[in-house]
Formats: structure tokens, sequence, C-alpha cells
């Protein structure tokens, strides 16, 4: 069997929480929940408003922690790594863990050229030479280069909120994170622009590990490989999507996708 | 709070009820026609089967209606994926009765070939598991679907005895031949009739378990 075959039948864990466990103040708002998310798949992240997705897709790059009062316990395991780990430099974490939120939120003073380069300026890179195949790559990565490669001035603001939203995309996919995060990221977009970014995130997820929050259940049975379904901060069900749209084990989980409830 | 589709799938149920009451009696019909010799009884036959017909198309309409507006998932989604087999399964079975009616036709133009025992008894099973798969369907009841299975088992052993017994005869006795051959096809079409009945509870036991068991699939 060659490594690829292998890889296909058992992949990768690339990103993996143990027991994480998330409050703000004294408030518990995901429970020990434990989820291994496989390297180049796009695991999807469902469950009713409240439930601790978004807090939890959070606590994988640290950002949760960055609200007064909140916190983080458990592991959060990068490549085997703790990201939690005494020492590590949250920011580091964030450039390898991207991450995209609902609304598109290009910069909006910076040019469509600026947003995507945005991280590796704030980095300290500045040579065009460096910065410009980088801009290109990641843009066309985002499938957005097409429409606007003749207005890489421009600000990012002048463009459709589904071209914004490509363009965030293209700004995390610039600093070349092995894990993009995505909190609902279609949900303030159109039908046509939302079936853009699936498409382009079947095409990302090759190269990209994808964990992603979406409230539209046939998103998440369109293009996740695995699905976890979360309720009251616990992880109540995890599996391949098929399975959980088809015949989920437990009950709630019937329920909630059924639409009996939330 | 009632959901939209479930008020679709009601009606959805309604339609397949309907549609399973006239093949019940269309078998009914085109089997007592050959067993009490009545073959006005198959005319009966023939409009039940233009019933059948109109509910298949119906069915098949509501079930793409659910699939295009309400995007069924989990028990939906099987329960539609199974309404959509079982569906077609009743829809042959409509075919089978007509078949029977027309093998019933031929054989009772001529004289009674012998008094018939095991294919009323035949008839009689296939009938049984008809309305059961169709009761585990409606009821959600598992354990009445897995029955049906287990009968499909005695209609196969009786078709293979009736075989036997008229292969017999159309050896020893050159003039029973062309009605021990209506008789053998009829026995084929109710082992066949048995067959559908067997897929109707296979798929009641997808919509209500997820377990696929087909072809000794687990």
């Amino acid at each position: 069997m060659s490594a690829d075959e292998q890889t296909k039948l058992q992949p990768r864990i690339e990103l993996e929480t143990i027991g994480l466990q998330a409050y703000f103040g004294e408030t518990r708002a995901v429970h020990g929940v434990s989820l291994r998310m496989p390297r180049h798949r796009l695991t999807a992240l469902i469950g009713p408003s409240g439930c601790g997705k978004s807090t939890f897709i959070r606590c994988l790059n640290r950002l949760h922690e960055e609200i007064p009062g909140a916190r983080a316990e458990g592991q959060v395991l990068l490549e085997g790594e703790d990201i939690y780990r005494r020492g590590v430099d949250p920011v580091l974490i964030r450039r390898r863990i991207g991450m995209v939120f609902q609304r598109p939120n290009p910069f909006p003073t910076m040019s469509i050229y600026e947003n995507v380069a945005s991280g590796l300026l704030l980095a300290g890179v500045k040579d065009r030479r460096t910065l410009d195949p980088i801009v290109e790559r990641s843009l066309k990565q985002a499938a957005l280069w097409d429409e606007v490669k003749d207005q890489l001035k421009r600000t990012g603001t002048r463009l459709s909120g589904g071209q914004q939203q490509r363009l965030c995309i293209a700004r995390a996919l610039a600093v070349e994170p092995p894990v993009l995060l995505m909190d609902e990221p279609t949900s303030a977009l159109d039908p046509i622009s939302t079936a853009r970014i699936e498409e382009l995130l079947l095409e990302l997820k090759k190269a990209v590990t994808v964990v992603m929050v979406t409230h539209n259940m046939q998103q998440a049975a369109r293009i996740s490989d695995q699905t976890a379904f979360f309720l009251l901060g616990d992880m109540v069900e995890s599996g391949p999507t098929d399975a959980i749209f088809t015949n989920p084990k437990d009950q709630r989980t019937e329920q909630y996708i059924t639409g009996r409830f939330g | 709070m009632e959901r939209q589709i479930d008020i679709e799938i009601r009606a959805l149920k309604e339609l397949i009820l309907n549609m399973g009451g006239c093949v019940e009696k269309a078998i009914e019909e085109a089997t007592q026609a050959l067993i009490l010799r009545e073959p006005q009884r198959l005319q009966r036959v023939y409009e039940l089967e233009t019933k059948i017909n109109e509910h298949h198309i119906q069915v098949d309409e509501a079930c793409v209606k659910i699939l295009a507006t309400q995007s069924p998932l989990a028990a939906d989604l099987r329960w539609i994926v199974a309404t959509i087999k079982i569906n077609t399964d009743l829809e042959r079975m409509g075919d089978q009765a007509v078949n029977i009616s027309h093998n019933g036709e031929r054989y009772l133009t001529e004289p009674a070939l012998k008094p018939l025992i095991d294919l009323p008894r035949m008839a009689s099973e296939v009938r049984q598991m008809v309305r059961s798969c169709l009761d585990a369907f409606v009821r959600k009841d598992l354990a009445l679907a897995e029955k049906v299975l287990e009968q499909d088992d005695i209609v196969d052993g009786l078709k293979n005895e009736i075989f036997d017994e008229l292969r017999n005869y159309m050896v020893t006795d050159s003039t029973s031949v062309s009605r021990a051959l209506n008789l053998i096809l009829i026995a084929r079409n109710l082992e066949r009739l048995g067959d559908h009945a067997t897929n109707i509870a296979e798929d009641v036991i997808y919509a209500l378990t997820g377990k696929d068991i087909r072809h000794g699939h687990s």
C-alpha cells in the first residue's frame, strides 16, 4: 500500500482537542470536548445557537482567550504539539491556524493587495518580489485572482460580499496556514457566492485542513467529510458526514438535523 | 410543533396505503378468480392495475417534491428513499397480478387439471406477506418487517413443491402440458410477488434502522 493510499484510509490527525473546556468567567461554555480533525479534511461543527461551537472553534487558535475573563482548559494539539503549552506565543499559533469570520472583514483602509499581504507586512516582509507571487498565489487559491487582478490597488471594501469573503480567505491563506478555521463563512452571502465559497473549500482542503462552523445543514452535508454535533456545550456525536446525516446514532442529533428542535 | 415535512409525509403515506390496498385487492381478485374458477373477477384486476399505475406516478411526484423542497435528513431521508423503492415494488406487484390474470384466463379456458391445494396456500402466504410489509411500513413495525423475510422461505418452498408436482403431470400426460405450464407460471408470479414483499420489508428495515440488509449485507 502506498503512503497516499494509507493516508486515505487513516488520515493523519492535524488538529485534536482533548477534554477542551472553555469558560466565560465562571460560566463553562464548552464541557470537555475531545475531537480529532484529520489532515486535509473538512470538519463541520453544527448545533443550535449558543451550543458552544463558535467558542470551541475560537479555542482552536487561542482567539477565545482574547475576550476579557475568558479562558480555556484542556489540550489542543496541532500536529501533536499542545498550543496551550506554557511559553507558546498565541500570535504564532494564529499564523498557523488561520480564521475566516461570518462577516467579510477586509481592512477598510487597505487595498486588495495590502489586505492579502497584511500578514506578511506585519511580519516585516516588505520586498515586492517576495510579496507579489504570494499575493497572486493566495488570490488564485481563493478563486478571486481573475476578478481582481487589474484592480489590486483598489480598496477591498469596494468588492461584493462574496468577493470580500474570498479576499478574507486569500488573506488567511497568504501566510500558508496548515489549518483554516471558518465561523459561518457563508451565512452573510447569497446562494451564488455561497456556492463559490463551497467549491473553493473543496479545492482548498486538498492542501489545508478546514474546520467550519455552519448553521446550514445542507452545507455541512455537501462539503464536509466529518461532522460534529454540539448541544449545550457538549459534543453529542461526531462521525463521517454521510453517516451523521443518514443515520445518526444519538436521538438528539436526529432531532436536531431533522428540524425537531433548534 | 408539526413540521411541514410531517404534513407532506402523512399525505404520502396515505397515497402509499391506497396503492398498497389496490395491490392487495388485485392479488386477491387474480388468485380467487383462479381458485374459484370465476374468470369474471379478472376484469377488476385490470381496473386496479390502472389505479396502481396512477398512484405510481403520484407517489414519485410527491417524493421528488419533498426532496426538492424539504431537504429531508436522517430518518426523514431514509423514509423518502424507502418510499421511492417501495413504490417501484408495488407497481411491479400490480404487473404480477395482471400476469396471474393472463395465465389464469388461459388456464380457465380448459377443465381443471387437478384440485388446487398448494397454489391457494401459496397465494394466501403471499397475500399475508404483502399485508404485513405494508403494515410494517405504516406502523414502523420492525419485528413485522423481519417476519416477512422469514415468510419468503415458505413461499419459495411451496413454489418448488408445485413445480415438482406439475413437472410430473407433464411427464406422464402430454395433454396436461398447457394447463400445467400455466399453473407453473402462476406459481412463478406468486413467488415474484413474495420477492417484492421481501424487498419492501428490507426497505422498511432500512428506513427504521439505517441498516441495509439486502444481499446479506449488514
